[in-house]
């Protein structure tokens, strides 16, 4: 592989792992209102992500980042053309990240509703304003040579991008209430994992269709007839997908989850191994397209971000490894005590 | 207005809100490392209540900067495409660096130290507070670097209609950035120094936490004077950098209108940009610009005269943000060395509690005014001496960044209120009602 190869599946990675971990986050934001009956639930919820949810976050600002650093073209095509769906991203995650600070600094029920729904609010968007996005890009987004677009935000919001967006929810859906399987017992426990259970067979029927519908819309499955064994990222993602169930049925939480995690990574090396060299294709002419050969940094920058992310990018798996598992146990009362927590 | 104009202010609002919280975080990280390791070596219980009752002021300002702060990572391709796509290969690696190296280990370790008291061992746990201290100076580290190269664009040639990194070392140590860390950090420090001792100051007027706040208000008073004179001492360097390398920046700083030699420095000028001169000016002090920009009283200064009108920065504002910035620095000094001389008859000296309680503000000013001086300073271009900022914008329609303005604008207003009125909250209760809690 070369330099730019190398990175366009780095950039899918980064996104990959992005998911995977805030993935849970997003989950467990959007379960709140409904999963946490009394105010000690709600915290217990909250106290399960709390530790991890800020380094889960960066991988998305090291998404944005190497996007910037190795597809700088991409970079400000992609983020100029879909200011608005972007910024709303931007503004739902800014109203979330407060919220788990602030939310217990005060007693008072009306301080805690306000941002209990401002924790909602930003994890719902997000999940399902990433997933419209990426199945846009799927199919292409109409911008010209000049990286002018000719849309609106409602251009976005085309029943396959709606799918897209659908999809995502429900991954993050049962990813973040298995991770409350894990993290938690009792009622609350019981009460998460049947949610998983009952989000299971609607996520397999809309996974199912966003593949049929991807054959129409998109030309994913370009690069897939082309190297057939490629079709094997695809089994291995619906089999991973199938082996939730199966764990869920064991009530073995965190096999189910691990299962739900590489469902995520495989969802989206599904969509990156599709659009390769494509990293932001023009639907109205292929010309533009922008791709890993035509919009790429020069290889002195390709090169040296390559040495910083084999340096470092290891270094933080190692110690965000570690982090997960200081956190693994299940949240105890005694968690909540303490007066810096959220 | 237009779109360069719109998202220029955009870009204002939402740095210059991402900065009201970040020099506290920069400073105040170091401040609550040591304490809680004084703490782990001394056994020290009060030293335990510093740590928490500052250590809760870090995280809730924290907050507010993490969140700000992701609206500028992406703000350079959703409003300045023009711009990353012209310098992204260079530009573009130092804010991913920023984010592997340096925000990972913030992140991730801020998680842990809030969660962790009863997981780690204590000084496992101090160790994590260090974590969190260097990983977040290391990005502010990063950050500057890349604002630096805007200032002072080195190691690149145009080639493929863009910028292309050709020196990396080069870019990572340029004079220049060095200059820019030393200073913004140490102003950091001097604010989280002052924040402290003002709200000791609170407490030691009403008599109540007495040694508690004694003991604080002296850390924050050796910050306060540490990082005042480190500022002042190095910003004079600096100012002699930017006469070398912006020289009509320099020009505008002091609004000197003509290339003088043994140029003067005036108390009080008032510039009139339509004729080129100032209308009034009092009081100069002779030679001291020469140098303070070159170090030599007689040395020739060039004015803003001999610039092309398109290439010179807003006098006014530039000039004044300079003068304010700088007595403040001086008034941060007399005050802290005053503090030096009373600070073991603190209960004594009402007077200098009252000034502390009060100038809780003027380090966030100075900070605002010094970065007014920086990049307005800067302007017309984006990149110094290479690209105009009227080049750097996206091709977006004006309305989508008003909607978004007006966005930044409610929401900030929000997350500004309610981080200040907690932290307002937290630090008027004092100590033992945080412990109870
Ligand atoms: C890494 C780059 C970088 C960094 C660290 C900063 N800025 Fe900056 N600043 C820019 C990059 C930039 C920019 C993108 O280049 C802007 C937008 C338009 C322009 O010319 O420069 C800008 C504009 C800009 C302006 C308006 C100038 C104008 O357009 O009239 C001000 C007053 C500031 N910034 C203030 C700040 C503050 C308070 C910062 C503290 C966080 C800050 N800058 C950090
Ligand atoms: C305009 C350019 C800037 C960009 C793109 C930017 C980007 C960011 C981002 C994305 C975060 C959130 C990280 C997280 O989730 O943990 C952040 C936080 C932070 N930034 Fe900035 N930043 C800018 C300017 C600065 C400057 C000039 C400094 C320091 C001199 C700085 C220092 C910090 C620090 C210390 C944090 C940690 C959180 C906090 O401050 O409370 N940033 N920044
Ligand atoms: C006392 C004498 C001081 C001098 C001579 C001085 C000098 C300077 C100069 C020359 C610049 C502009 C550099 C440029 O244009 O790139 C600057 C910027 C700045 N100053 Fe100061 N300064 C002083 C005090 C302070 C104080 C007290 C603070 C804050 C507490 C402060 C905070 C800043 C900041 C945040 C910047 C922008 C970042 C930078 O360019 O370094 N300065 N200062």
């Amino acid at each position: 592989m070369d330099l730019q190869a190398i990175w366009f599946f780095l950039w899918g990675l980064l996104w990959a792992v992005f998911f995977m971990t805030d993935g849970f986050d997003f989950g467990v934001g959007t379960l709140l209102p409904f999963l946490g009956k009394t105010d000690e639930e709600k915290q217990t919820m909250i106290a399960a992500i709390g530790p991890l949810w800020d380094g889960n976050e960066v991988w998305l600002i090291s998404a944005g980042g190497v996007t910037f650093a190795a597809f700088p073209l991409v970079y400000s095509v992609m983020f100029s053309t879909l200011y608005s769906a972007l910024m709303l991203i931007l503004f739902t995650l800014i109203l979330r990240g407060v919220s788990f600070e602030f939310r217990n600094k005060v007693e008072d029920p009306r301080w805690k509703r306000l941002w209990d729904s401002c924790i909602f609010i930003g994890s719902l968007g997000p999940a399902l304003l990433f997933g419209v996005a990426f199945a846009n890009i799927f199919q292409g987004i109409p911008f010209d040579g000049d990286g002018i677009y000719h849309g609106t935000l409602l251009t976005l919001l085309n029943p396959y991008g709606l799918l897209g967006g659908v999809l995502f929810v429900l991954l993050f859906l049962e990813h973040g209430a298995l991770w409350l399987g894990i993290k938690t017992d009792g009622a609350l426990q019981a009460r998460a994992t049947r949610v998983a259970a009952m989000v299971w067979p609607v996520l397999v029927v809309t996974a199912v269709t966003f593949l049929v519908a991807s054959w129409f819309q998109t030309n994913l499955y370009a690069n897939y007839l082309a190297h057939p064994v490629l079709f094997a990222v695809i089994a291995v993602t619906v089999l991973a997908l199938l082996t939730v169930r199966v764990f869920i049925a064991r009530q073995a939480w965190f096999k189910a989850w691990f299962a739900s995690s590489l469902t995520i990574v495989g969802a989206i090396f599904y969509g990156v191994i599709g659009l390769f060299p494509n990293l932001f294709p023009s639907s109205l002419d292929p010309a533009f397209n922008l791709t890993a050969r035509n919009a790429s940094s020069s290889p002195l920058t390709l090169q040296i971000m390559l040495v910083v992310v084999i340096v470092f990018v290891p270094i933080v798996i190692a110690y965000q490894t570690w982090s997960y598992n200081l956190f693994k146990h299940k949240v105890a009362p005694a968690d909540l005590a303490h007066d810096e927590t959220y | 207005m237009d779109v360069v104009m719109l998202s220029r202010l955009q870009f204002y609002a939402t740095s210059a809100f991402h900065f009201l919280f970040v020099p506290l975080t920069l400073g105040l990280s170091w401040i609550v490392a040591y304490m809680e390791t004084r703490y782990v070596r001394t056994g020290d219980e009060t030293y335990l209540a510093m740590t928490k009752f500052w250590g809760k002021i870090f995280l809730i300002n924290f907050a507010v900067g993490v969140v700000t702060g992701i609206t500028l990572e992406f703000q350079f391709g959703t409003n300045w495409s023009g711009y990353s796509a012209y310098v992204g290969d260079i530009f573009g690696s130092l804010l991913a660096i920023e984010a592997t190296a340096a925000f990972f280990l913030e992140s991730t370790f801020i998680g842990v130290w809030i969660f962790g008291w009863q997981k780690l061992s204590k000084k496992a746990h101090a160790g994590v507070a260090w974590l969190i201290a260097i990983g977040s100076n290391l990005s502010a580290v990063w950050i500057l670097i890349a604002n630096s190269w805007m200032q002072h664009p080195v190691g690149y040639t145009i080639r493929n209609g863009r910028a292309e990194l050709t020196d990396f070392f080069a870019v990572i140590t340029q004079k220049f950035a060095m200059l820019q860390i030393i200073h913004v950090l140490s102003s950091a420090i001097l604010l989280a120094g002052f924040l402290i001792m003002g709200i000791s100051a609170y407490h030691l007027l009403k008599k109540q936490h007495i040694d508690f706040f004694s003991r604080s208000f002296r850390i924050g008073l050796v910050c306060g004077l540490v990082g005042s004179l480190v500022v002042a001492v190095e910003g004079d360097f600096h100012a002699k950098d930017v006469t070398e390398k912006q020289p009509v920046k320099l020009a505008a700083m002091e609004s000197l209108w003509d290339t003088t030699r043994q140029a003067p420095i005036y108390l009080f000028a008032v510039p009139d940009e339509e004729n080129g001169r100032n209308a009034v000016e009092l009081l100069p002090i002779p030679g001291v610009l020469s140098f303070l920009g070159h170090g030599d009283f007689n040395a020739e200064v060039k004015g803003l005269n001999d610039f092309p009108r398109d290439e010179r920065p807003p006098v006014l504002p530039v000039f004044l943000a300079f003068r304010g910035m700088v007595a403040l620095g001086t008034y941060f000094i007399l005050i802290t060395l005053y503090g030096m001389l009373r600070r073991n008859k603190l209960l004594e000296s009402p007077l200098l509690l009252k000034a502390m309680l009060f100038s809780i503000p003027l380090p966030y000013l100075a900070i605002q005014l010094g970065w007014i001086v920086t990049e307005l300073g800067r302007q017309p271009w984006i990149v110094w001496g290479m690209m105009r900022t009227s080049d750097a914008a996206s091709p977006i329609a004006a309305s989508q960044v008003i909607m978004t303005l007006i966005g930044f604008t409610l929401v900030y207003s929000l997350l500004g209120f309610a981080g200040y009125y907690l932290i307002y909250k937290h630090a008027k209760q004092g100590p033992v009602a945080a412990q109870a809690a």
